[in-house]
């Protein structure tokens, strides 16, 4: 018994600083080299370096100048992330669903029928960088509007950012908000700061 | 739509095209045959033998081989529990995160020990980097080779004629880990890294929104422990929500790769066997009796969260992309439901979608395959879990047809049965009392809702939410229907047992049963055997396993998943 318990341990030792240790650094070695911005989080940051956010990690929009990301249940925080886990018949997920179509009605002049469901339901992690394509087409209008210019525009710059299923045929034709909303602000300048008070 | 459904069938047929390949390859690193990575791992294997202390010549029997097991998955336990215990103390711990409450590592460390990797943690609140690497990353390399390496006995055990030894524990063991397990997760890694997934020691970053705000965001070693957690069907995700996370399946041909990545050594298990016992046909027959139980599971899954939920379809919103609550635009709907269905059958455990919101019968799904837990199954482990239903099957076309039940030319008896018959029944016995205990609790207490906080659903699903954490930690398959408050004393310990009791008990009662068999004599066949690598077989283990696997849980799925389906239809 002595004898295992002696095998158990040097296992354990040996294959935890093996496994645990040397896979975790060699692979670390591999990124820096290889992908060194996948490997650091696909950073996203501004000519004068701060960071403003990571292709992969959804963002809050709520300003009218901005395309809106989905629903998510966590508001959109990266350091404590979920899904609303809320059942198929539970009545407050229901009733929450009702008032995001209704908030959505309101905001886009849109009738239930043209919302897609993806902006009325929360995403698993709460971080959904992506919305589908006819979710950015049901806020180009508004975008447009808000930032006075022209609708086909918006539209082009929309049709841009669209990436297709990879291979033609693995997922979803899928819109990345965040960087829709730097190509915006790109193309047509950062919104006014009064625009924002405006708008909170 | 389409697409989606074309990224199901494309990522099922790779998976099961390339197991073969895998088998292969499994077969020659068990059997000592050479392979192209010899010149590169047979070292490394060398070297943790030596330090171990083994002798590769030294032959154990049954009772040896599993005390092995039990003693360095104990030191195991006790390592790792001192780790994440401590981890507030110790280095890499960038985002400082504190020490992990005792209850709660009993649970996390019993979890990840028995290769379930049921979390009542969230990964970037709850573990240090120092702990990510040395427990997490450590166990799930480690137990994966555990379960292989006794399915690998388990075979040599069959394949054997007055056979008293299985192997060495401790060769099988790092075999497994070092030769396959360890290529295949470097492999994957760094796909998954070129597809975005994170590898990085640095701490969490802060960005300044667009809009002005403040967005902190967690990073770390992810690729490494996604990787691994996938290959060794462990499913415990280095983030919260698992998959469904950006970070950790960041695009579509990362849900290809983890898809793959998460059935391909349990189909390869099932193709070694035929190779180990020298029957190919016996892989094959298993193999599509396997898929004629998986594939249906599937396209059911598929349809229901392709379907939509009819309570938001009744809002009026076009739903056309199906039930998308708790599911990610880059997966969809329909990958989501194939990524639940898999997860679940294969033991793994790792979401793409959060299954607390999937529709009712589209969650009935994986419920149901953990109920069965052997088809393809957890590495190592669903192999044996077959094994009871294929003893079983043989047993009742035995007095079917009025002979003596036999399996590879050995006569199955009273002992094969009665062991198989604990490890067969064990499973259900864990599940349905352990719901129910959990109900008593509920119900007993005055105001639940309050003084114990545990259902985030009313009506049906919060029962679901109970039954679905019983029936994972007995399969040790590690998801949840995460909206149930888990992290209590109640919940972590009763789990925590559960999870060590349905680890040991069907991985040691099969083992003692092959080797039982293994110590018979090989009868030669003759027209009267009965054949288990015939079509008949096949069809008559099929029901079997839909029979008795399913019918004992019958009167829960209506309670659950079938009684909410009804309500939502019924609007």
């Amino acid at each position: 018994m002595f004898r295992e318990i002696r095998q158990g341990l040097r296992f354990t030792l040996v294959t935890m600083l093996l496994l645990g240790g040397v896979y975790h650094a060699m692979l670390w070695a591999i990124g820096r080299v290889a992908f060194p911005n996948q490997a650091e989080g696909s950073l996203i940051r501004r000519s004068n370096g701060t960071v403003v956010g990571s292709r992969l990690i959804g963002q809050r929009f709520e300003r009218p100048e901005y395309f809106h990301s989905r629903p998510s249940a966590v508001d959109y925080n990266a350091a404590s992330t979920g899904g609303s886990n809320d059942g198929p018949s539970n009545p407050t997920h229901l009733r929450s669903v009702r008032a995001r179509i209704a908030a959505i009605e309101a905001e886009e002049g849109v009738t239930a029928a043209q919302i897609p469901s993806e902006m009325v339901t929360a995403s698993g992690a709460g971080l959904d960088p992506h919305v589908p394509p006819a979710a950015a087409e049901l806020q180009v209008a508004r975008v447009a509007r808000q930032r006075r210019v022209d609708v086909g525009a918006v539209r082009a710059l929309v049709v841009a950012h669209t990436e297709p299923p990879a291979l033609g045929l693995f997922g979803r034709a899928r819109v990345n908000v965040l960087l829709l909303n730097l190509a915006l602000d790109d193309r047509f300048g950062r919104p006014a700061p009064a625009a924002e008070t405006e708008a909170r | 739509m389409i697409t989606e459904y074309v990224a199901v069938a494309a990522t099922a047929l790779l998976t099961v095209v390339t197991s073969g390949l895998v088998g292969g390859y499994l077969f020659r690193v068990f059997t000592g045959a050479r392979t192209w990575l010899d010149w590169l791992l047979v070292p490394l294997e060398r070297l943790v033998l030596r330090v171990t202390g083994i002798d590769p010549a030294e032959q154990q029997d049954w009772k040896r081989y599993s005390v092995s097991m039990l003693v360095s998955n104990a030191v195991m336990w006790l390592g790792t529990w001192t780790i994440v215990t401590l981890q507030a103390y110790l280095p890499l711990n960038p985002d400082r995160i504190g020490n992990m409450e005792p209850t709660l590592a009993f649970n996390t460390v019993s979890s990840f020990v028995t290769n379930t990797n049921l979390q009542h943690y969230s990964g970037e609140t709850g573990l240090s980097y120092l702990s990510q690497m040395f427990a997490i990353t450590f166990l799930q390399f480690v137990t994966a080779a555990t379960g292989i390496a006794v399915a690998v006995a388990t075979m040599r055990a069959l394949a054997g004629s007055r056979l008293t030894h299985v192997g060495n524990f401790y060769v099988d063991m790092t075999r497994a880990a070092i030769r396959v397990l360890l290529p295949l997760a470097v492999a994957v890694s760094f796909l998954l890294m070129w597809q975005g997934v994170p590898q990085t020691f640095a701490g969490a970053a802060t960005a300044t929104t667009i809009e002005g705000g403040e967005q902190t965001i967690a990073r770390g070693l992810a690729a490494g422990v996604v990787a691994i957690k996938q290959l060794g069907t462990n499913g415990g995700g280095y983030f919260g929500p698992n998959s469904t996370h950006p970070y950790e399946n960041p695009t579509p041909l990362s849900t290809l790769v983890e898809g793959w990545s998460i059935a391909i050594i349990p189909m390869a298990m099932v193709v070694m066997l035929g190779r180990i016992v020298n029957r190919r046909r016996l892989s094959t027959v298993i193999f599509a009796t396997m898929l004629a139980v998986y594939l249906p599971m599937v396209a059911f899954a598929v349809a229901q969260e392709a379907g939509g939920n009819p309570a938001i379809a009744s809002m009026g919103i076009d739903q056309h992309t199906g039930s998308m609550e708790g599911k990610e635009v880059r997966v969809g709907a329909a990958l989501s439901a194939f990524w639940a269905v898999t997860t679940t059958t294969t033991s793994n455990g790792s979401v793409a979608a959060m299954h607390d919101s999937l529709t009712p019968l589209g969650g009935l799904m994986p419920l149901a395959a953990m109920w069965l837990n052997n088809i393809f199954g957890g590495v190592g482990v669903g192999f044996i879990n077959m094994l009871i239903f294929v003893i079983v099957a043989v047993f009742v076309a035995g007095m079917m047809i009025g002979r003596t039940p036999e399996f590879l030319g050995k006569k199955v008896e009273a002992r094969e049965m009665k062991l198989a018959s604990l490890a067969l029944l064990w499973h259900p016995l864990a599940v349905l009392v352990g719901t129910a205990v959990a109900c008593h609790v509920w119900a007993t207490t005055a105001d639940p809702g309050t003084a114990l906080g545990w259902l985030k659903n009313p009506g049906p699903h919060g029962f679901s939410e109970m039954l679905y954490e019983f029936t994972s930690a007995a399969s040790n398959n590690g998801s949840g229907f995460e909206g149930l408050g888990d992290n209590t004393p109640f919940w972590n310990i009763s789990t925590g047992l559960v999870m060590l009791l349905s680890r040991y008990i069907p991985i040691i009662a099969p083992l003692a049963l092959a080797a039982s068999v293994a110590a018979k004599p090989a009868a030669p066949e003759t027209a009267g055997s009965l054949r288990a690598d015939s079509a008949t077989f096949g069809m008559t283990l099929w029901m079997v396993i839909v029979i008795l696997g399913l019918l004992m849980f019958m009167s829960v799925a209506v309670l659950g998943p079938i009684a909410e389906h009804l309500s939502l239809a019924a609007r």
